[in-house]
């Protein structure tokens, strides 16, 4: 029976049905990779990461447990640093998701079109935003608040409503601003730089409070900050208001029901101030006539160049005019600005921590890269002219590669030389080890290559788990090694190899590999059938 | 560079197969002369992609060669390439690059001296009624309008053959018409151009010669004289699309082999 005929046609629940259905089936389709019959191995991964994780909540929060947990100031400013940490995540995934609806035409003309009422589906579709904006944030945060709930007292699930109150907090925000840009800037406008605020939003609190840590106590960790004399003298005094999400947290009911009161509140004025909107909104947007925008204003200039310089200038073309990339690149930049700031301060007491900034940069290329070439190589918008194109493989895929690098090159620039003008030495392994992240990102990328649009970049990691996985331990063990290098040790061997080991065991169960097998295998048969 | 003696054949097909569950192309023999229109017939899964695009180098054959003017598409592959178009169904272009910036990469590509690519783009775009788009990118441009990009795009290195993959399908009539005489101009200039169409009054209309695939084998080819003539009910006025499915059927019965074996 489908879940739809639960409920009657053309109603609330009967669309709340057809939205969660739609969910349900792209949060499959992303677990599964799109290959069906995975549900029981799902199930099983599933399982042992709901295990992992709880085991990791347990170690982080053991020693906690045992002293005790005192509902103290300090223990106020921790849970707020812990609470406002997701928000700010929350709100930039709220702010994109609305963006992404506004400029997607999707199922829109049809709903506008259906005897149904529109406000209703719309402030649906809002709820249905809020709900999956606060769902991977509940997910990240239920084995800390499980472990607190089993060995310090049921009181602390209180946080689950908290943060769920949060991501419809969050949402509200995301709408408040997102239309409010819209209103200001118009729908051509709007477009990009909410992309770029939603990306601010996202990295603006941890950015915020690790440029803080920096210029109050002079250390990157947002742990030693929250822990700091110097927080604890600025917080105000416990009967503030500011610590009502915290004490709902820990159980305390009256802020529980004043915290669920204002949020109930906020999203409820939201949706009746825009969910009428919404719908002509969208179609505003999604209708708009942006040539202007798209107009190239330059003139073409015809040179006789080499089909790898067309083939580079074309992925940089590209990829500048590439909206959404914006906002999925410009966080991994935004986090940039701590470590450049920590160096900028060393200027003065020339006694910077660079260790810890090349690890930064190291890791930020390698993932900057992984990207870039996931977009330049299995993004290509157009494989079929490339590959009829009178240009090898080879020469191809170099110009891409050549493309991504010389991309990484010049965003983290800036850095290797601030880096240089405090120690060459340090910028010298700087650039090796970007140069080393960079080209094993992009490796990865050139061995599990799967042509697919370049709109589902936001997706790319559900084609293949292994690149994704291999794709992040390398950027991070390569910034482990660059960091232990800088510091002199020959520990940064430990970590060296264990990314080759793991580059190569990548390599051994990658499709480029078995695809090389089976052409030298095509081309032994034809060789066999020729001679006879 | 492996060119074989001057040939009249733009197209020599021997024996090429293709398998993925089942066999998509089976044992097929295509020759085409230069200079010719081709029309590619058959059913849906009959095998026309695949073939057209081992043709065009995007697929391996499992078995067989494929020549094009000489060049073999196994042991030559780039000199083959460099004379040859292929425009698919789906119009491939670059959503964020103009009509123009899209001419000067695929000129590139092809490796066009700068000042034939930049006189040919501004030539075709102007042929092909896109002159007041060339600085627009293509991101909201209709299916017809990316199709002629694509085709543009395919003739800026004035390739001896230029195969297209259902070219007009979803195209109106002024684009679809446009598409048709740049592609007659193109042929009665030298140029060989195979074609795959559901249209079966394209094919009627502008085809020299006509071939029909069934489940990977050619079971009939000729022009639309030497079809009318073939068949058992002697009407010399059948219409194509009374022979195509006539034979397509009789295909399906076993009664037609292939038609090189035959």
């Amino acid at each position: 029976m489908s879940i739809l005929s639960v409920s009657k046609p053309n109603t609330i629940g009967w669309f709340l049905n057809h939205e969660l259905r739609l969910s349900w089936r792209d949060l499959y389709a992303m677990m599964s990779g799109n290959r069906p019959g995975r549900g029981k191995n799902i199930a099983i991964a599933i399982s042992v990461a709901i295990f992992l994780l709880h085991l990791l909540a347990y170690s982080a929060l053991g020693p906690i447990l045992v002293e005790g947990i005192k509902l103290d100031l300090q223990t106020y400013i921790m849970i707020s640093g812990f609470l406002l940490l997701p928000v700010s995540l929350m709100a930039s995934q709220a702010m994109e998701s609305i963006t992404r609806a506004f400029y997607t035409r999707s199922d829109l003309e049809l709903i506008l079109s259906a005897p149904a009422p529109v406000h209703k589906i719309f402030a649906l579709r809002i709820s249905a935003i809020a709900l999956s904006t606060t769902l991977l944030t509940l997910c990240i945060c239920a084995p800390a608040i499980n472990v607190l709930a089993l060995f310090n007292g049921a009181q602390w699930l209180w946080a689950y409503p908290v943060i769920i109150c949060f991501g419809f907090l969050a949402t509200s925000f995301g709408v408040f601003l997102t239309m409010a840009l819209f209103k200001v800037l118009g729908p051509r406008n709007t477009r990009v730089i909410s992309q770029i605020v939603a990306a601010f939003v996202g990295a603006s609190f941890v950015i915020g409070i690790q440029l803080v840590a920096i210029a109050s106590i002079g250390s990157i960790s947002r742990i030693s900050f929250l822990k700091s004399e110097y927080l604890m003298s600025i917080a105000p005094n416990m009967d503030h208001w500011i610590w009502i999400p915290a004490k709902a947290s820990s159980g305390d009911m009256a802020s529980v029901a004043i915290f669920i009161g204002i949020t109930a509140l906020i999203f409820g004025s939201m949706l009746a101030l825009y969910a009428g909107q919404f719908g002509e909104t969208v179609l505003k947007a999604s209708s708009g006539d942006f040539t202007r925008e798209g107009n190239s204003k330059r003139k073409v200039k015809f040179k006789s160049k080499s089909a790898a310089s067309v083939l580079r200038q074309k992925e940089w073309k590209v990829l500048l005019r590439d909206k959404w990339l914006f906002s999925q690149t410009l966080m991994q930049l935004f986090y940039l600005v701590p470590p450049a700031y920590m160096l900028w301060q060393g200027f003065g007491s020339g006694q910077s921590p660079v260790y810890v900034v090349i690890a930064v940069v190291v890791m930020a290329a390698g993932q900057l890269a992984g990207g870039l070439a996931w977009l330049a190589i299995s993004g290509e918008d157009a494989p079929e002219l490339v590959a009829t194109a009178p240009v090898s493989n080879k020469q191809v895929t170099r110009a891409k590669v050549e493309a991504v690098l010389i991309a990484v090159g010049v965003v983290v620039l800036p850095l290797v030389l601030l880096m240089a003008y405090m120690s060459v030495k340090t910028a010298l392994i700087a650039i090796v080890m970007i140069a080393i992240s960079s080209a094993s990102a992009t490796l990865i990328q050139l061995w599990f290559r799967t042509q697919a649009s370049r709109s589902h970049f936001r997706k790319r990691q559900t084609s293949s788990k292994i690149a994704t996985i291999a794709e992040a331990f390398s950027s991070i063990l390569w910034a482990g090694t660059a960091s232990l290098f800088a510091l002199g040790t020959y520990l940064a061997i430990i970590p060296a190899v264990l990314t080759v080991v793991i580059l190569y065991s990548v390599w051994w169960v990658s499709p480029a590999r078995q695809k090389s097998i089976d052409t030298k295998k095509h081309l032994m048969t034809t060789q066999i059938s020729t001679v006879k | 560079m492996n060119i074989s003696a001057p040939t009249s054949l733009a197209l020599n097909v021997k024996n090429l197969s293709k398998s993925y569950q089942r066999p998509a192309v089976d044992n097929l023999n295509l020759k085409i002369n230069a200079g010719e229109f081709y029309a590619l017939l058959g059913p849906n899964g009959a095998g026309k992609t695949t073939t057209l695009k081992m043709v065009a180098g995007l697929l391996k054959a499992d078995k067989g060669s494929i020549s094009i003017f000489g060049h073999d598409t196994t042991s030559d592959p780039i000199g083959a390439k460099s004379i040859t178009a292929w425009v698919p169904d789906e119009p491939m272009i670059y959503d964020r690059l103009t009509p123009l910036e899209y001419l000067e990469f695929v000129a590139g590509l092809w490796n066009i001296p700068a000042n034939k690519a930049k006189h040919g783009a501004e030539e075709l775009l102007s042929i092909l009624d896109l002159e007041a788009n060339a600085y627009e990118r293509c991101e909201r441009f209709s299916k017809g309008m990316r199709q002629k990009v694509a085709l543009a795009g395919a003739l800026i290195h004035d390739p001896k053959l230029i195969i297209l993959d259902e070219p007009l399908t979803g195209l109106d009539a002024g684009s679809a018409r446009l598409v048709k005489d740049v592609l007659l101009k193109r042929v009665s200039e030298g140029c060989t151009v195979i074609l795959t169409t559901h249209i079966l009054e394209v094919a009627e209309r502008m085809a020299q010669r006509i071939g029909v695939i069934s489940d990977g084998r050619l079971i009939c080819e000729g022009t639309l004289e030497e079809l009318r003539s073939e068949r058992s009910d002697g009407n010399t006025q059948a219409s194509l699309e009374e022979i195509f499915l006539d034979v397509v059927e009789k295909a399906k019965d076993g009664n037609v082999s292939n038609r090189e074996a035959a």
